[in-house]
């Protein structure tokens, strides 16, 4: 039932490409900057950046629908603005402002957005898996044909909760990808370290979930593996596990000074394996657009981003008063959402 | 020789039940196996084995009996051929040291037989209103049926909860009204089920997550208190999580140290979160109908001793309780004794012992433990001057302590004596029915310390 995907070479449009090049350099220039604000000290606490697995929640944006719903866990910036909400709500997330998606009280690792059907942001390893079932559990309740792809690391991969998941998604045929974002590390300790069996996606075919191994560098190869699982989902078949092999080019977080693999390895990925070279060679190879035409989008992805830190920092802080705020709601927030 | 058969207690809990129906009759001959009679607890309807085989001589309790004390003799079993009607004055010593064993097994908290409990009239409730009688157990089934015909989007999910009928039979009759859409049977798995329910409460659901004892919560703790709690504050105010956790809580009866614990101080700790512990069956209906359109998750605590005590529920068609209110049961001058759940049957006992000899005690429900109503409570200690607090759970940082805290910051002028707290003892709860009794607090417990804090 598991297997591994290998994508057929480049059936993509130039729209498409396009599309995933803007996406993709979007969330590095955006992480990249805030890896600078964080060297300023605009940003604190925890901030775990998503490059070089920019292809994963690119790729699989491309197969959702309205009305799909997301969550992942703290490495989750690059999911909020691929799933369309604004950077500077985010990057003002990140510097702890008013502007912010949560008004400066959630931060890096917790953001929301109900109208972009992303719900969260989670800082517990593995806790984000249940959750995502539920919210499967909710389409399925409702009849809808929406899914929620949740996505979690390799590390997370490990937590008893995770099976638990999988085992009522599956018993109750529960609309959800799992997609196990595989970067190798969970944090310092490699799978190799702490994984016993490393086909982290045949670990649903003991609830009888199909899982897929899936090139996270090649977007293609992305879209293709989540074209099956979403199809799968909607179909009513029950949840499906995605697992992509992905790389951080960054330290698990800012403070991490990535001891445990060599500067070599990660010097190889990017030379070779990286997701928005490859897109961008697809391009240029194809004739869809000219090393002009990328650079323009480049100058126009540097623009947001510039204006998305101006926004960031100019935001005030919070009012005092919303220390006490939002502690308990009155009524649902989600009806006015809906 | 003859031995009586007796009748079994078939649950921690139990005290007496129904003879539904006899299997055997009279001259039968059984062996250690056979079904012999139905017996109907408070939970279920059981099957009854003999342990010994024999002939069935004679039936003492007839089919259909209600009521039927536990280790009351039932039956008689001898050998063929005997004279059975000897057994009816001998005691065989084997039966009865087994008698023994069982007579001492209820906790304290049922150590007196059921008293019928009477709620005075409350302001909410319109005069002239119809009570009924009701258990807890059925008040709380008839506030998640109530809320579910009204609400499509309420669900009640957890372990056995639907085929089974609840483990407790709290949930008794909801799948066949609701279905298994909206009543499921999960795994054993606490907190991924837990995880699961609030995910579905981002979506805009509101499940009712039933714990078979909150016990087994502690495996769940996290999806309760990172993921249901905070994430209201964490997303600005966006996401909402209404869920109700719902299940017993405390001290059973004999189920010793992981299966007796009272978590009301734990959830009470956490901002974003509420707590009720209700006590009465009109309470436990309107505050879990509340807790069910709150839209935030809601930690509900009940009691398995309580689930078959009856009280006077308004028969009304939507009868709600607000959370937040205390309660006064009873108005006094002399003390304030406030408490919450099971613990109001020592401190409304201990009042009533406490008239007799002339003490006139306020007695104050919590009712809700988070958000607290402190105001009723410091309001009466401005009265009477003098506060016992009682609890079944631990005494560090008990809810005790917190009352104890806000009456000396918000009433200390008013005090004539330091608060004493009736708290469990500070040790994990012991099995032996000596100990498990020395482990609670008691109705004598808490006279003493109202003596204490009225100087007498």
């Amino acid at each position: 039932m598991a297997t591994r995907s290998r994508a057929k070479k480049n059936s993509a449009s130039m729209e498409e490409l396009l599309n995933y090049y803007r996406e993709m350099l979007q969330i590095r220039r955006f992480e990249e900057k805030a890896g600078q604000l964080y060297g300023m000290g605009l940003i604190g606490g925890f901030c775990h950046l998503y490059i070089g697995q920019e292809a994963v929640v690119v790729g699989l944006e491309a197969t959702s629908k309205e009305g799909d719903q997301r969550i992942t866990t703290y490495r989750d910036h690059g999911h909020m603005l691929a799933c369309g909400m604004d950077p500077k709500g985010v990057m003002a997330e990140l510097t702890g402002r008013e502007g912010g998606y949560s008004k400066g009280k959630g931060g890096s690792m917790h953001m929301f957005s109900k109208e972009k059907e992303f719900y969260g942001g989670h800082g517990i390893v593995g806790a984000n898996v249940p959750l995502g079932a539920g919210l499967a559990f909710a389409n399925k309740y409702n009849g809808n044909d929406n899914v929620c792809y949740t996505y979690f690391g390799d590390g997370a991969a490990n937590q008893g909760q995770v099976y638990e998941a999988f085992n009522m998604a599956a018993l109750w045929k529960l609309p959800v990808i799992f997609v196990i974002e595989n970067n190798q590390y969970a944090m310092g300790t490699s799978q190799k370290r702490s994984t016993s069996t490393p086909a982290i996606y045949t670990r649903g075919e003991a609830f009888g979930i199909p899982g897929e191994e899936v090139d996270g560098m090649d977007v293609l190869a992305v879209k293709a593996a989540g074209e099956k699982a979403v199809a799968h989902c909607r179909k009513g078949d029950g949840p499906y596990i995605l697992e992509v092999k992905t790389y951080r080019y960054r330290g698990h977080s800012m403070s991490d000074p990535a001891k445990y693999r060599t500067r070599e390895e990660v010097q190889k990925m990017r030379e070779e394996r990286d997701p928005i070279e490859a897109v961008r060679k697809l391009i240029l190879d194809g004739n869809y657009a000219s090393e002009d035409d990328l650079k323009a989008i480049d100058k126009e992805i540097k623009e947001i981003i510039n204006d998305s830190a101006d926004f960031a920092k100019e935001s005030p802080e919070p009012a005092l008063e919303e220390l006490w705020t939002d502690v308990y709601a009155e009524e649902l927030p989600q009806d006015d959402a809906a | 020789m003859a031995t009586e058969i007796l009748m079994p207690a078939l649950s921690p809990t139990m005290e007496e039940g129904t003879l539904a129906k006899w299997m055997v009759k009279e001259g039968d001959t059984v062996s250690s196996g056979d079904i012999l009679a139905e017996i109907e607890t408070d939970k279920a309807t059981m099957e009854f084995e003999a342990v010994d085989e024999g002939v069935i001589g004679k039936i003492l309790i007839a089919e259909g009996t209600e009521g039927v004390k536990v280790n009351t003799p039932i039956a008689i079993i001898g050998e063929e051929g005997e004279n059975m009607s000897a057994a009816e004055t001998s005691a065989p010593a084997e039966s009865s040291s087994e008698s023994e064993e069982t007579a001492e097994a209820p906790a304290p908290a049922q150590a007196k037989s059921p008293v019928q409990v009477k709620v005075p009239e409350e302001k909410d409730i319109p005069a002239g209103t119809e009570m009924k009688s009701t258990t807890v157990r059925e008040a709380l089934r008839d506030a998640m049926a109530e809320e579910m015909r009204r609400d499509d989007s309420v669900f009640v999910m957890g372990e056995e909860v639907a085929e089974y009928q609840g483990a407790y039979k709290v949930t008794q009759g909801l799948l066949d009204e609701f279905s298994d859409r909206r009543v499921i049977d999960t795994p054993i798995t606490e907190h991924g089920f837990a995880g699961l329910g609030v995910g579905a409460a981002f979506a805009g659901l509101r499940p009712i997550v039933e714990f078979m004892t909150f016990n087994f919560a502690m495996q769940a703790i996290d999806q309760i208190i990172n993921s249901a709690a905070k994430t209201l504050y964490m997303s600005g105010g966006q996401m909402g999580c209404p869920i109700v956790f719902r299940g017993p809580n405390g001290a059973a009866a004999r189920v010793a140290a992981q299966h007796s614990q009272d978590y009301a101080a734990w959830y009470a700790h956490i901002p974003g979160m509420k707590v009720v512990q209700p006590y009465s069956a009109a309470d436990a209906k309107g505050l879990l109908k509340s807790a069910i359109r709150d839209p935030n998750p809601v930690v509900f605590l009940e009691n398995e001793i309580l689930y078959g005590r009856s009280f006077d529920v308004p028969a009304l068609d939507d009868y709600t309780v607000p959370l937040g209110k205390a309660k006064i049961w009873r108005e006094g001058d002399d003390v304030t004794i406030v408490s919450f759940g099971i613990g109001m049957t020592y401190a409304l006992e201990a009042a009533d012992e406490l008239a007799k000899e002339g003490i006139s005690a306020e007695v104050i429900d919590l009712r809700t433990i988070r958000p607290m109503d402190t105001e009723t409570v410091v309001k009466s200690i401005m009265k009477t001057n003098r506060c016992v607090t009682v609890e079944e759970g631990f005494p560090v940082c008990s809810i005790g302590n917190y009352l104890s805290a806000t009456i000396m910051q918000e009433a200390f002028d008013y005090l004539d004596a330091p608060v004493i707290n009736c708290t469990g003892k500070d040790v994990p709860m012991p099995y032996a029915a000596n100990l498990e009794k020395l482990a609670l607090t008691s109705t004598k417990e808490v006279m003493d310390a109202v003596k204490a804090v009225t100087y007498r």
